[in-house]
C-alpha cells in the first residue's frame, strides 16, 4: 500500500539530527572536518546565518552539527560555542 | 529509519510469503463476472487461515484487506460488490499481512480473461519491468535517488508516466516507516541505502499523464486524464550482496 506524502514533510529540516563535535581540520570552500562524540568524521559547511555574521571557526572549536538524515556523512555547523 | 536484525528479517520474509500466497489465490479468482468484493473474500479467510493478520483492514480507517484498483484506478480502490470485473479490464491487487508483528507488503496488476488491449499488455510489462529495474539498483551505499531513476527511465522509455503522488516506504514493526521511496529521481541523490533497511518499492504507472486524483470515498485514486494505471509492489531487504526480495 502506497503512502501519500503531505508535501516535503519528511524532507523539512527537523528531521535533521543535532550533535556535539569538534573541529578536526579546515578545508577550501568553507568546508570543515569534523570529529562527534561518536568519532565519526563528518564534512561539514557553515550554516548560513552563521556565514552572515562572520564566525570565525578554527580547529578545536566545540560546534554543533545538524547531520541530515538522508547522508550522516555531510553536516551543518549551526553554532560555535566559545 | 529503521535497520532491522537478521531475525526481525526473518519475520518479515513470512509475512512476505502469506502475501505471496493471498496473491497468487486472487489472481486464480481474477475472472469476467467476479467482483472485487469475491476477492476481498478469500484473501481474508487465506490471510487467517496462514494465521497472519491483515495489514491493511483498520489502517487510517481503511476498511478491507485488499486494494483492488481496476483500469484507471490508480491504489487504494476499496472492494466492492458493485464492482464486477469485465472481459478486457486489468485488476491492480495490493495486499499487506502481519506476522508476529512484522509487515509484508507486495502488489501485482492482473489482467481480467483472456482479450486485454495490445496497450494493457504493454503497461503490464513496462510496470513489471521498472519494478525490477528498481529492485536491481538496490545495494548498500546506491541512494534512493537510483532507485527512482532505474524505475523511471524504464517507465519514460516506453513514453508512459510515473506516478508522483504516491511513493513507497521503508516497513518493517510498522506499515509505513521512514523513508519515504518514490519511484522518479536523480541517480546519485537521497538518502544511502544500508544492510539492514527494508522498503517497499511500488512503481504506479499511467498510460498517459502523471496526475492522480483521489475520489469521494478518501481512498480511491484515478488518473486524472482517465488512462489506464497499473502497480506493481514487492517488499525487499537491503544486503550486503544488494536486494533480497521478502514478498516472493
Amino acid at each position: 500500500m502506497p503512502a501519500a506524502p503531505e508535501a516535503g514533510n519528511s524532507l523539512s529540516k527537523e528531521d535533521a539530527i543535532e550533535v556535539m563535535a569538534t573541529v578536526v581540520e579546515t578545508l577550501p570552500n568553507a568546508m570543515f572536518k569534523v570529529k562527534l562524540e561518536t568519532n565519526h568524521e563528518v564534512l561539514a559547511h557553515v550554516s548560513g546565518r552563521m556565514r552572515k555574521n562572520f564566525i570565525r571557526i578554527l580547529p578545536g572549536d566545540r560546534v554543533a552539527v545538524e547531520l541530515s538524515p538522508y547522508d550522516l556523512n555531510r553536516g551543518r555547523i549551526v553554532y560555535r560555542y566559545k | 529509519m529503521v535497520l532491522k536484525s537478521q531475525e526481525e528479517i526473518e519475520k518479515m520474509r513470512r509475512a512476505g510469503r502469506v502475501v505471496r500466497e493471498v496473491l497468487e489465490l486472487v489472481r486464480s479468482h481474477v475472472k469476467p463476472g467476479a467482483t472485487t468484493l469475491d476477492l476481498e473474500k478469500v484473501a481474508e479467510a487465506k490471510i487467517t487461515e496462514l494465521g497472519a493478520k491483515p495489514a491493511f483492514k483498520g489502517y487510517h480507517g481503511y476498511p478491507c484487506v485488499l486494494c483492488t484498483s481496476v483500469n484507471s484506478e490508480v491504489v487504494h480502490g476499496i472492494p466492492s460488490k458493485k464492482r464486477v470485473l469485465r472481459e478486457g479490464d486489468i485488476v491492480s491487487v495490493d495486499c499487506g499481512a502481519v506476522v508476529d508483528g512484522y509487515f509484508g507488503d507486495a502488489a501485482i496488476t492482473i489482467p481480467v480473461g483472456e482479450k486485454i488491449s495490445p496497450e494493457a499488455v504493454r503497461l503490464l510489462k513496462v510496470t513489471e519491468a521498472s519494478l525490477q529495474a528498481g529492485i536491481a539498483a538496490v545495494k548498500p551505499g546506491a541512494t534512493l535517488g537510483d532507485i527512482g531513476a532505474a524505475v523511471q527511465g524504464v517507465v519514460e522509455a516506453e513514453g508512459f508516466s510515473v506516478v508522483r503522488d504516491f511513493v513507497g516506504h521503508g516497513i518493517g514493526a510498522q506499515m509505513h516507516e521512514e523513508p519515504q521511496v518514490p519511484n522518479f529521481g536523480e541517480a546519485g541523490h537521497g538518502m544511502k541505502l544500508r544492510t539492514g533497511m527494508v522498503i517497499a518499492i511500488e512503481p504506479m504507472v499511467n498510460v498517459g499523464k502523471p496526475d492522480v486524483r483521489v475520489l469521494k470515498d478518501g481512498w480511491t485514486a484515478v488518473t486524472d486524464d482517465g488512462s489506464m494505471s497499473a502497480h506493481f509492489e514487492h517488499t525487499v531487504a537491503v544486503t550486503d550482496t544488494g536486494a533480497r526480495i521478502l514478498t516472493e
